[in-house]
């Protein structure tokens, strides 16, 4: 049974409604908020843990167990909550409605999730491009102050709680958590080697977290219904609602708020229109954001959209950006495409990104071609296994798996495409080997 | 930044900035004042859109971020250089950003690219047209794939582009005009196309 609108959270999404504090109020938003923030930290992690709320972000990490590394009692250092709003993964465009449509969603859950982590003041950190959005989150954030929300005793609820919005300026990389700590204080957004983690030494060396937008977003709801409203969508460790960003070559791309372990093809049918030319028209599906290896339809047919089934074929939900790819696909110029994009957002700190990045996207630009050996589709492979886990984030590892993903389900068209290079030359094409 | 770039010999923040820093530099804790280079380099950036039409960075104003914030001045310019949104040489009137990367080229933003071209006079992305009006860049992702493609020009996002549509719309600005970003071809926002399927018994609305 498909979600109803009394179950979604994010009830202004497309905007159709108004966007400030009454008309959030009057859907619901910042109600019994005090009452939460009284129950106090314990509560409320256990709470979000028992409503198995994974990080919305792409890693999908338990919310609640990361809540609780912060210190308990606190020490001379403030600790700081950071929302991470720097979305930047192709294909992801969630929160960008959040900001701009039901901003006090996010507000108030900063309220709480200050509160659950000891700490007084938040930064948002907003990709620099979302400049009309960041507008909207500060207004909405202004209002709350003037209506007694945040500041000194936020809701009368004896908390003091400082919320401030954060323009980033256009690196994808700032999206990586140390990164964007980095950047946030005033450096550039190279990442910072684990451990210690940001929960020990984060913003200005405090006890901090960072989580993705919708991840605070969704917690007032999830207080206010309960923790076993939010478990009972999705399978078992799987739980909640999530928004999904269906694109490409669909009929209708949209955003939408659906039950989390949905059918992919369920989710496209309904609420996309379908597969341009219909579902025997599809080609492959990116299920979570760029850096989730691809699927061939036949895994479409029915696989679930969540972390687990979607992680059996060796891919992600990431940030549920549904990106569809129907028959009249170049395949491997889409995932050409994306390999010149993490070469260009490689922050350049450590070897195997900075230079691997550049030789596997001059590699896919031959393959789009078809300028190569088959064996050397053998020897990309291979260098994408001597990028990924070798760097200090995961930005390198994200920018390789799209073509393994490709090779994985796609080498023949990849070995025809060579073919026919060759073909057309007399079958005796002289190439340069791999190591260019 | 290879190419000879005229600098100012100058740079102080006007008012209209100096009301914009008072309030940045309240975000951040006592001595964490670096905190705010990004946001102080926007500033600089708008300021030089207001006195001379072209959203840059020059030197000197990237000096006067270094010395009210008292960071040495390399770290301002590296910052600076590492953030893709900070224009080290002029722009033109209108900055126009096509996003190519997968979801939007999915969706024809190469005919986005080609109209670009075509109406504002340009050959390629980095360039400048004659008369001063219009720079092309390649953006990645801008994050509004779902209204692929975008076309971003300056601060707003033009949605659901197509080749005509970019022609349009680039006449549009070389007139005076500034048609009202997002979706143009009426969709309400990321909704699917024909008007919302979902969210249409809310309660409270």
């Amino acid at each position: 049974m498909a979600l109803t609108d009394q179950d979604r959270i994010f009830t202004n999404l497309y905007g159709q409604y108004d966007w400030r504090l009454s008309a959030a109020q009057r859907r619901g938003h910042w109600d019994g908020t005090k009452g939460f923030i009284e129950k106090g930290r314990d509560w409320i992690i256990e709470e979000v843990k028992n409503s198995g709320l994974r990080g919305r972000g792409g890693a999908g990490f338990p919310t609640g167990l990361k809540w609780s590394f912060m210190p308990k009692q606190p020490g001379d250092r403030p600790h700081y909550l950071v929302v991470n709003a720097d979305e930047s993964e192709p294909g992801t465009c969630k929160d960008r409605d959040i900001l701009r449509h039901d901003p006090h969603t996010l507000v108030e859950g900063c309220l709480i999730a200050g509160v659950a982590m000891g700490a007084h003041a938040g930064y948002i950190y907003v990709r620099g491009e979302y400049y009309n959005e960041h507008l909207v989150l500060q207004a909405a954030i202004d209002e709350a102050y003037a209506a007694g929300f945040l500041g000194r005793n936020a809701c009368g609820s004896g908390w003091d709680f400082d919320l401030y919005v954060h323009r980033g300026a256009g690196a994808y990389i700032c999206g990586e958590e140390t990164a964007l700590i980095e950047s946030l204080e005033g450096k550039k957004g190279m990442p910072r080697l684990k451990p210690p983690f940001p929960a020990a030494v984060g913003l200005y060396g405090c006890p901090s977290t960072v989580n993705n937008v919708e991840t605070i977003a969704v917690v007032p709801t999830i207080l206010r219904r309960g923790a076993a409203w939010f478990a009972g969508f999705g399978r078992p460790k799987n739980s909640g609602t999530k928004i999904f960003c269906i694109q490409g070559h669909v009929n209708k791309p949209c955003n939408v708020e659906e039950e989390m372990s949905i059918p992919l093809r369920e989710l496209i049918e309904r609420h996309a229109g379908g597969v341009r030319g219909g579902w025997d028209n599809l080609l492959a599906v990116i299920p979570g954001g760029s850096s989730t290896p691809m699927l061939p339809k036949a895994i479409c047919d029915d696989v679930l959209m969540d972390f687990d089934a979607l992680r059996e074929h060796r891919t992600g939900l990431g940030t549920a950006g549904v990106i569809v790819m129907d028959k009249s696909t170049d395949l491997i110029k889409a995932i050409a495409r994306l390999s010149a994009f993490y070469k260009h957002e490689s922050c350049g700190q450590c070897t195997p990104c900075r230079e691997g990045m550049g030789w596997v996207k001059r590699m896919m630009d031959r393959m789009v071609e078809g300028r190569a050996e088959i064996a050397e589709i053998d020897v990309l492979e291979q260098v994408t296994r001597q990028i990924e886990g070798h760097t200090i984030c995961a930005l390198a590892d994200g920018g390789v798996w799209p073509v393994q993903g490709l090779i994985r389900h796609f080498r023949p068209m990849m070995e025809d495409r060579i073919a026919a290079y060759k073909a057309a030359r007399g079958g005796s094409a002289a190439l340069p080997l791999a190591a260019e | 930044m290879s190419e000879e770039v005229v600098q100012p010999a100058s740079f102080a923040f006007d008012p209209e900035s100096e009301a914009a820093i008072a309030q940045i530099v309240a975000r951040y804790p006592a001595g964490r004042q670096a905190s705010g280079v990004i946001p102080l380099l926007y500033v600089v950036q708008r300021q030089m859109k207001r006195e001379t039409g072209s959203a840059w960075v020059p030197l000197k104003g990237m000096d006067a971020v270094a010395e009210r914030l008292k960071m040495a001045p390399i770290r301002v310019y590296e910052v600076a250089t590492f953030y893709f949104m900070f224009n080290m040489k002029p722009v033109g009137k209108f900055h126009m950003q096509v996003c190519g990367t997968t979801p939007c080229w999915l969706r024809g933003s190469d005919d986005v690219l080609k109209a670009c071209k075509e109406a504002a006079g340009v050959t390629g992305y980095g360039q400048t047209s004659e008369d001063g009006l219009f720079t092309l860049t390649e953006a990645e992702c801008l994050g509004g794939c779902v209204n692929a493609p975008i076309l971003c020009v300056d601060d707003d996002y033009y949605e659901d582009m197509d080749y005509d549509s970019t022609m349009r719309l680039i006449e549009a600005l070389r007139r005076g005009d500034r048609p009202v970003p997002g979706s143009v071809i009426g969709r309400q926002t990321s909704a699917p196309m024909g008007g919302p399927q979902v969210l249409t018994d809310v309660p409270g609305e």
